[in-house]
């Protein structure tokens, strides 16, 4: 890690106009963006892992990142025991003659000869193990989707500290990366980001739909914060706090928004920093240097006898594992789980921006490119009514020209990300901190 | 009659959604498989493109309406289309300009070419969401039925009705027009053949004399009437919202990968498996199975494999399957 | 075989040895096809040394050499797929050195590469179709021809090209090839990968289109073969004219044979 000043420049001014929100805007919203930036950040690691080091081209993060936000509620939601009790028996049972049918198959079609013995075994395996999951499957949902639907009808999570989610969520981001992977690796690149758009979609239909698992789209609310960050309402309360709040001459209502976003931002800053930290050194491993070297000549690589698919595999599935942390510690933050806001512009496409500007291949360049295109994400949005009004002036209130675009000024933030991944990919193809 | 009428049944909610919706696909598939075949890479601004042309269409259509113009029993939109189409086509053009010359220029690898075509696709995104903003629009006008499914039960005396909207009786025949009409090009024309002999080998194809850019120019002018078409044919027979034609996006590249990517009667192909597959899977076949069998047999649930909100699992689904099985597509396409 | 006057034995050795180095150009009559002290490569070293080639029309021109010797490097640098640092290309005198390659087909060359060369979705007469793409004129006439020399082709002619045998496709890359009328056919390796009767047929074929008046230059690893139907025969090492001389003395040279024919 040479010290560059034109990189310490770089993070110096995105921290600077990050300051700048908190000065004439507030510093509750300055923090907020510091926070989404980190885990921006943190998911721009992980599409840079793929993408940087390896190349490969992952077009699923919104999946990902939703299934982190799954394993919070997995993890740190109190059991609802009425539900479990309903159907959760029935409903495990469901999941596992589904997992069973499938290693069944799996089975048969590696087992037997090929012909059509083989085919009518198959059929037979995936006919009976379908009625049998949902003869199963659908009265343990209803069963538990029926448990007083208005606050609960899921059957809830572990009831464990909310930090173990995290680590949690990047398991069941690398389950779901290994298989995408395993199908779609080795064939060209394409194929790999359309697998990956499709089980994102997936992912997100299930969390959805699925209300016994995670309400679907009634949201699970109130998921516990962790052990370390306290509630508003407690901090407000503590003598030593309302101190502090009259020593900086603040009310202790905004003063605890802001010590709260603030103890957020440090627990973030730690993991960034730690899964930086080992990136950098796989980077500079023997093993980072291989990736790199199959990157930059897949044919020689591959002659050189090593294999380009199982080592592409192990850095897709790390990478997502990245992303599915990053995920858990957005639900974490926003303390519910809000499946419909799931949306490929703002999960996938975005990221992508980040790590392309930024520098793909570059770990530091990564994190920058996360906090500078959020903080444009978030500041386009409200510049852009802004300058709306600005080039509407001369039209009454109430035209419609002018009601239109003031209403249709939030997409423009569409369209600035667009500009700046073309212009950036043309002009700067190694973006802001280009790979060493 | 029991068995004629799960019959109508069937057709009523499997068959003739299908066949429109499998056209739709089709149209969409055979521009993405055109543009992989030429330029060699998966256009990711496929479906908004499709979007954008559809807003072009609508604006013309509510502009017809306002001057009194309509295409009597026919949508107003089929009047509007060449408008749409052509300015797709000088979108699509534009942007071929500014972005994805370069990289022809400069031999880029094809997955730059497919991270540009995000960028082309965040900014038509934007564009359309600022223009006509991102909700649903229905277009639709003339005459909604063919054939109402009263009328068909009084004709027939079955006890089910088969109804054919007048969108899903145009989709096909038009689909099958420009199926026809793009074939035909392909194979018969000079011009036609020319792309497709780049498509087969580019490098014999530039020493044979044949121009490149012109190819390139020409491939964008038919994708973008493909799509624009492909647009407002699933516009009109379902609705038109942005976001729907983004989605849109799994099942036309799982249709174009199904039948082979590069070959544009696998697209067709594919098309109507995705399209059928979707259908028939979240069917409810309750009432089908109660007219075929004895009344103490009858099912007792919707008999049905999956909701319809996993209908992009299906995509995904046969997608996953090709590609473990038959990566070339089942028409065996240029990619592996 | 016609003799060449243009060469002339150089050392004076004897009938049996074959002449060393570069041919002689003289710069008033120059050869139909020239490609003259020819130097340059792919990246930044050179593959072509001084290198000159030399074709006359309606005889057949063959390069052999070692693997690696630049032959087929010496061909593209004359239909101008790689940049020249030095030496010039003429046709007919007249000097298209920095014309591209589609340029010099428009100037009457066409070039069959090694592989590749079809378009193998296409049927047989769409491939033929696809060669004369540049002319506007009726090509009735010349695809008769190319079926009058390939019956097999007329045959097959509604068939996809990618499904016929290797020979077959090579006679369809010569016949696309021969669709614009060209006076100078360039074939790199037209015999690689088929088999020994396929050869010697494709051979005949070749000989009957030189007959016609066409200039044939052809980089052949079956270098004896090749020589055998050769009026002019090059042999190249490291991208250097070694032997320049006729087919049937460069086969005849002791020290040719055993150097470069295997004995």
């Amino acid at each position: 890690m040479s010290i560059n000043m034109k990189n310490v420049a770089l993070f110096a001014v995105i921290f600077g106009l990050i300051a700048a929100v908190g000065i004439w805007q507030s510093w509750s919203v300055a923090f907020a963006i510091l926070n989404l930036g980190l885990i921006s950040a943190l998911m721009s690691l992980g599409v840079n892992m793929q993408w940087g080091y390896a190349g490969l081209f992952n077009v699923g993060t919104m999946g990902f990142v939703a299934l982190g936000g799954l394993a919070t509620v997995l993890v740190a939601m109190p059991p609802v025991k009425e539900a479990w009790a309903a159907g959760g028996g029935r409903m495990m049972g469901a999941l596992a003659v589904g997992a069973l049918t499938i290693l069944a198959a799996r089975l048969v079609w590696q087992r037997m000869a090929p012909g059509r013995r083989r085919g009518l075994a198959l059929a037979a395996v995936l006919i009976l193990g379908f009625i049998a999951y949902r003869w199963l499957y659908v009265p343990a949902a209803n069963a538990i989707e029926s448990i007083d639907p208005a606050s609960t009808g899921y059957l809830g999570g572990l009831d464990l500290e909310v930090l173990i989610a995290w680590p949690v969520g990047g398991l069941l981001a690398a389950g779901a990366a290994w298989i995408v992977a395993k199908t779609a690796l080795g064939l060209r690149s394409d194929y790999l980001a359309i697998a990956t758009l499709g089980i994102a979609e997936i992912i997100v239909a299930v969390m959805k739909n699925e209300e016994w698992l995670d309400r679907g789209v009634k949201n699970v609310i109130g998921i516990p914060r962790p052990f370390m960050v306290p509630y508003e309402v407690e901090i407000q309360q503590q003598p030593w706090f309302l101190d502090m709040a009259s020593g900086l001459g603040t009310d202790p209502v905004s003063l605890s928004s802001i010590w709260v976003k603030l103890l957020y931002a440090a627990l973030f800053t730690v993991v960034l920093l730690v899964i930086l930290w080992m990136a950098e050194m796989a980077l500079k491993s023997p093993w980072g240097r291989m990736m790199r070297a199959i990157r930059d000549n897949e044919v020689a690589a591959e002659a050189m006898g090593k294999d380009v698919t199982a080592r592409h595999l192990q850095i897709f599935v790390l990478g997502s594992a990245v992303i599915g942390i990053a995920g858990a510690m957005l639900t974490t933050l926003d303390g519910q789980l809000t499946p419909g806001t799931y949306n490929p512009l703002r999960f996938t496409f975005l990221i992508w921006v980040m790590v392309i500007v930024g520098g793909s291949g570059n770990n530091w360049g990564a994190i920058l490119g996360g906090f500078l295109i959020w903080f444009l994400w978030v500041e386009v949005e409200a510049l852009g009514p802004m300058l709306m009004e600005f080039f509407t002036f001369w039209l009454p209130d109430g035209n419609p020209v002018r009601e239109h675009l003031m209403k249709s000024a939030a997409h423009m933030r569409l369209l600035t990300m667009g500009v700046i991944l073309l212009l950036v990919l043309r002009f700067s193809p190694r973006g802001l901190i280009p790979e060493k | 009659m029991d068995i004629l009428n799960a019959f109508v049944l069937l057709a009523n909610f499997v068959i003739v959604p299908a066949l429109a919706y499998g056209s739709q696909l089709a149209l969409g598939a055979l521009g993405v498989t055109l543009i992989y075949g030429i330029l060699r890479f998966s256009n990711f601004a496929h479906g908004d493109t499709m979007a954008f042309g559809t807003m072009v269409t609508i604006l013309v259509t509510w502009w017809f309406w306002s001057m009194g113009i309509s295409a009597g029993p026919l949508p107003t939109a089929l009047l509007a289309l060449p408008f749409g189409i052509a300015a797709t086509a000088l979108l699509v053009l534009a942007t071929d300009r500014a972005v994805y010359r370069f990289y022809r220029r400069v031999k880029a690898k094809p997955v730059i070419f497919v991270i540009a075509s995000l960028g082309v696709m965040f900014i038509l995104n934007g564009i359309v969401r600022f223009v006509i903003g991102p909700d649903d629009r229905n277009f639709a006008d003339g005459e909604r039925f063919l054939v109402t499914a009263r009328e068909f039960r009084q004709m027939t005396g079955l006890r089910e009705g088969l109804a054919i909207k007048t969108t899903q009786a145009l989709t096909v025949v038009i689909a099958i027009l420009v199926v026809i009409a793009l074939f035909w090009f392909l194979n018969r024309t000079r011009t036609g053949k020319s792309m497709r002999a780049y498509s087969d080998n580019e490098d014999l194809a530039l020493l044979s004399g044949i121009d490149p850019e012109r190819v390139v120019v020409i491939t964008w002018v038919i994708a973008a009437g493909l799509a624009t078409i492909a647009g407002v044919l699933y516009g009109l027979d379902k609705s038109f919202k942005p976001f729907t034609y983004f989605q849109l996006l799994l099942p036309i590249f799982a249709s174009a990968i199904v039948g082979g990517l590069g070959n544009p009667l696998g697209a067709i192909a594919g098309g109507y498996l995705v399209a059928f597959s979707e259908v028939a899977v979240t069917y409810a076949y309750k009432k089908f199975f109660a007219y075929l069998l004895p009344e103490r047999l009858e099912p007792e649930g919707l008999m049905q494999l999956l909701s319809t909100d996993y209908k992009f699992a299906v995509s995904f689904a046969i997608l996953i399957l090709v590609l473990l099985f038959r990566p070339t597509g089942l028409f065996r396409g240029k990619a592996v | 075989m016609s003799e060449d006057t243009l060469i002339e034995n150089g050392t004076g050795e004897g009938a049996m040895r074959a002449r060393e180095g570069a041919p002689l150009i003289d710069p008033d009559n120059p050869p139909f096809l020239l490609g003259d002290s020819m130097r340059g490569g792919y990246g930044a070293a050179d593959i072509l040394h001084e290198c000159t080639i030399a074709a006359e029309k309606g005889q057949i021109t063959v390069i052999v050499g070692p693997n690696g010797a630049g032959k087929s490097t010496a061909m593209k640098a004359i239909f101008g797929m790689l940049d020249l640092r030095a030496g010039k290309v003429t046709i007919g005198g007249k000097d298209i050195t920095g014309l591209s390659p589609q340029e010099r087909v428009a100037e009457g060359m066409a070039f069959v590469p090694q592989t590749n060369n079809i378009f193998p979705s296409m049927t047989v007469e769409e491939n033929l179709e696809m060669g004369a793409f540049l002319r506007r004129d009726d090509i009735a006439g010349t695809m008769e021809e190319v079926y009058e020399l390939f019956p097999v082709l007329k045959e097959k002619r509604h068939q996809l090209a990618g499904e016929l045998s290797g020979g077959q496709r090579q006679q369809v890359a010569v016949g696309r090839a021969l669709m614009t009328r060209p006076t100078v056919l360039m074939l790199d390796e037209p015999t690689a990968g088929v088999s020994p009767i396929v050869m010697d047929e494709l051979f005949d074929r070749i000989i009957e289109i030189a007959r016609t008046g066409l200039t044939i230059l052809m980089v052949e690893q079956n270098a004896r073969q090749a020589l055998e139907i050769a009026d002019m025969g090059y042999v190249l090492v490291q991208g250097r004219n070694r032997y320049t001389d006729t087919g049937a003395r460069l086969l005849a040279d002791p020290e040719v044979r055993r150097s470069f024919l295997g004995g």
